[in-house]
């Protein structure tokens, strides 16, 4: 299983071998067992159970069983048949041609056809906050039968056919939406669609409970009976519940970093890594441009002459990350632009060109004083401004740590624009088209829009390479374009990429096929089976 | 005794209105203090968004409106009987307190009976051995529950019975998907009950049993006690039915007032063991900033705080006769 890892990869993963040999889809020789009662952990209660109107990650979670996307992914995210067996896109780019799959039904028993492809697709460029951008360049989707769909579109979308997975594209029932709001529809309280599994019941506050779908297109599937997604806010819980094996599987590393060392002692416990390609993030230092000292080039070079990367990830997330430099993570690897940065770890220099900046030591030997906030969402923002408090009182800059919940730092960065320095994250998604435009590009400057441009970043060189890569349809200008973009970013220092996190899901020994395809247990999760 | 609960509810009709009235307009106003909206949440969960989506969601929220508006709006509402209606949830507020109102009233009264009686029988067992080893053994163990915060007693409790010996369950309140029935069900459920009802009781249970044994140590100087002892009744008997039955009117005072105390506990102790209630509902929606929700808890909190002062009044009225007969 090693094997699937790119070296940069593999460099993190050496210290975790106990995960790579022990973890994974190795289990695929065994004969799957049929039967029995998966109990899936999620952190919080998702807002609705399809994720055509949201990408809110419990959303992402719970939706893909039920419904179901065109298109499934390898772990390098070349795509593979669901509800389409066959496409074609034409040479320049403008026309996606989909086969689909014959005598798939709906959990009603209507039948699935290029009607409803052809309504979910001008659903989500309507109501979907990344396919908004992600199909606004589809003109029309034309169904000359029920089985085929042809996608027009007005200007090459490169991205476009790496996001037809189930949870980022879902294909909904046309006859359930057509006439209504999508956002208000009953549907995503209690979803129909043609997944692997059945709607059964959603009790609020606790879970939601799948059933096994006897129609299902293949005959062969789902192994199991019933899958129980159930909410765990606390992360004590979640460890509690994976050490007695009241919970079965959790993902993007569902307990707290400091309970894994403990976690993986223990023989019922698998930690595996596949099924997170498909989407990527970055943690990040990111800097007001508006910010009267971070305005200045070199006072961004000085802080970043101060980082230490490597001994970042290896205290506040205990090695569970990859370094890196570049805004597109480094799993990205069509994308990825390896070279390393040209700041140096040299608090010398950084003292040099503070000065040169025009802030020299002041009373108390103090350069400036400034306040650094964090995104709550996961447990390193607030250990990572610790460590840059220390860091930069090195060189005279005093950071004061302020906290806030999740709404309060999106209103104070995006709204407000309130702040000089943040620890924040982006995730890049599948393409940088989709998951790293809009956080540089000058035209993404929105005030009031959360993980929009907060940098305020304005060069017009990076915007027309951002802009012609959209468009661009040969991969290999296109990467060479992405190339010199990162080359800007890293010089440019904007914000400064520290690490790509590595997530881990978490699962008993007796849960098997769990993640086979790029998104993992986002994905239908039709293979999966247990020990009985 | 008629007449008594007849001007006791009609004492409490009178002031309920305007307290819950000024309740719902001050804990709206409070929450407008609050940086960030419902649509940023949602956007910031997402971790994407567009102009467009965010104004979607803003327009879908009813946040749009002018402040007043929204406040018109939910006081409207609410003259019509409704809660209003949640967008993040897409089903109506009603809807959701409802579903999580019956695990809560579930977990604090079965606490707060637990906290009761184990308080009485400490505070009296403390009582009648005042001063000796019984006494002093049982006010080291009163002081540990009364210094321990709930939700560590049970985080330990879980480490020891979840963990170390695999008892009792840690999370939810029943076992999902098994379709258990009868005996099985109730057992099923009660052992999910034990170890939250414990976190959030352990404190109460100190309170009552210091408070039980001062009241019975009080009332042993009374008069009547005296008396009762001189008549040559069974000691056990004077204890239960004239010392215990006076002590009982501060004790029930307090375990009215602590109700609202239950409902604050509840939201760690329903986070913490993963218990469908509305504790958790609340804080979801703080931190969703889903103000129509945190209204609606709010409001029945409120409410059910008052029922239960007036149950408490009416408690008292049966424990002494003597009580608001003026």
């Amino acid at each position: 299983m090693t094997a699937k890892f790119e070296p940069t990869r593999r460099a993190t993963l050496a210290g975790l071998s106990i995960l790579a040999l022990s973890g994974g889809q190795a289990a695929f020789a065994q004969t799957p067992k049929k039967g029995g009662t998966l109990n899936f952990l999620i952190t919080n209660e998702p807002n609705t159970l399809m994720s055509g109107t949201t990408t809110a990650t419990t959303a992402l979670t719970v939706s893909g069983k039920i419904t179901e996307g065109l298109l499934e992914y390898t772990y390098d995210i070349k795509p593979k048949p669901c509800l389409a067996t066959e496409w074609t896109i034409s040479p320049d780019g403008l026309v996606y041609t989909f086969k689909l799959r014959p005598n798939v039904k709906f959990h009603d028993g209507k039948p699935f056809t290029s009607a409803d492809v052809a309504y979910s697709i001008d659903m989500l460029k309507k109501v979907h906050p990344r396919g908004r951008n992600t199909f606004a360049n589809v003109e029309t989707v034309e169904t000359p039968d029920p089985l085929t769909a042809i996608v027009k579109m007005s200007k090459p979308a490169p991205f476009l056919i790496r996001a037809l997975a189930a949870a980022e594209s879902p294909m909904v029932p046309k006859h359930i939406y057509e006439g209504t709001d999508p956002v208000t529809n009953p549907n995503g309280n209690a979803p129909v669609g043609t997944g692997p599994y059945k709607f059964k019941e959603w009790v609020r506050g606790s879970h939601v409970l799948y059933e096994r779908n006897p129609n299902y297109w293949n005959p062969d599937l789902p192994r199991i009976d019933q899958m129980v997604i159930k909410f765990m806010p606390d992360p004590g819980a979640r460890s509690v519940a994976f050490e007695n094996g009241s919970g079965d599987i959790g993902y993007r590393t569902p307990v707290a970093l400091a309970d894994l060392d403990r976690l993986k002692k223990l023989p019922n416990l698998v930690f595996e890594t596949d099924g997170t390609s498909y989407s990527y993030n970055v943690s990040l230092i990111q800097f007001n441009l508006d910010s009267q000292y971070f305005k200045h080039l070199k006072v961004r070079q000085a802080i970043a002459h101060c980082i230490d990367r490597a001994l970042l990830v290896k205290t506040v997330m205990y090695g569970y990350g990859t370094v890196c430099y570049s805004p597109v993570a480094p799993g990205l690897k069509d994308f990825h632009n390896p070279m390393p940065t040209p700041y140096n770890l040299d608090f010398k220099k950084a003292e040099q060109l503070l000065d040169e900046a025009g802030f020299p030591r002041g009373a108390n030997k103090i350069r400036f004083k400034i306040p650094m906030d964090y995104n709550p969402i996961g447990d390193d923002g607030r250990k990572t401004c610790e460590f840059m408090r220390a860091t930069l009182s090195r060189v005279g800059i005093t950071v004061e740590v302020r906290a806030q919940d999740l709404p309060a730092f999106a209103k104070r960065v995006y709204t407000d624009r309130d702040f000089d320095l943040t620890y924040n994250g982006h995730s890049n998604l599948f393409d940088p088209t989709v998951g790293v435009q809009r956080v540089y590009w000058s035209k993404n400057f929105k005030k009031g829009v959360p993980f929009s441009n907060g940098s305020n970043y304005n060069n017009p060189k990076v915007d027309k390479l951002l802009e012609d890569a959209s468009v661009e349809n040969d991969p290999v200008k296109r990467k060479a374009m992405f190339f010199e973009f990162q080359k800007i970013i890293i010089e440019e220092v904007p914000d400064i990429t520290l690490f790509q996190p590595l997530y881990l899901t978490i699962k008993n020994k007796r849960v098997h096929e769990d993640s086979p395809t790029a998104d993992g247990v986002e994905a239908n999760m039709s293979n999966v089976w247990l020990d009985s | 005794m008629g007449r008594r609960i007849a001007t006791t509810l009609r004492r409490a009709a009178i002031h309920a209105g305007p307290t819950v009235l000024g309740i719902v307009v001050l804990d709206f106003l409070f929450l407008q203090l609050m940086p960030g909206d419902a649509a940023d949440v949602m956007a910031t969960e997402a971790g994407s968004a567009t102009e467009e989506s965010m104004a979607a969601l803003r327009h879908q929220f009813g946040l749009d409106l002018p402040l007043l508006s929204q406040l018109g709006n939910f006081l409207d509402h609410l003259a019509h009987g409704s809660l209003g209606y949640s967008p993040r949830f897409n089903t109506t507020v009603l809807d959701l307190i409802l579903q999580r109102l019956p695990g809560t009233l579930l977990l604090m009264i079965t606490a707060l009976s637990f906290a009761l009686l184990l308080g009485i029988v400490l505070g009296s067992v403390m009582a009648a051995w005042a001063g000796k080893w019984p006494d002093r053994l049982l006010s080291v163990v009163v002081l540990l529950l009364y210094s321990m915060p709930g939700f560590w007693v049970g985080l330990m409790a879980v480490v020891l019975f979840s963990v170390k010996l695999g008892w009792l369950p840690n999370d939810g309140s029943e076992t999902i998907g098994a379709h258990l029935t009868g005996f099985a069900f109730l057992a099923d459920r009660l052992s999910h009950l034990v170890l939250p009802a414990l976190a959030l009781a352990s404190f109460f249970v100190a309170v009552y049993a210091r408070l039980v044994r001062t009241s019975m140590l009080e009332v042993q100087r009374q008069d009547f006690m005296r008396t009762a002892q001189a008549k040559g009744l069974n000691p056990f008997l004077i204890q239960l039915r004239h010392a215990l039955r006076n002590a009982l009117i501060p004790v029930t005072t307090v375990a009215g007032m602590h109700l609202g105390n239950l409902l604050g506990g509840a939201v760690v102790v329903e986070t913490l063991f993963g218990w469908p209630g509305m504790g958790r509902l609340a804080l979801e929606a703080v931190l969703a900033r889903d103000f129509s929700v945190l209204l609606g808890v709010l409001l029945l909190s409120s409410l059910l705080v008052i029922v239960a002062n007036i149950a408490i009044d009416l408690l008292h009225a049966w424990l002494d006769p003597r009580i608001g007969e003026a």
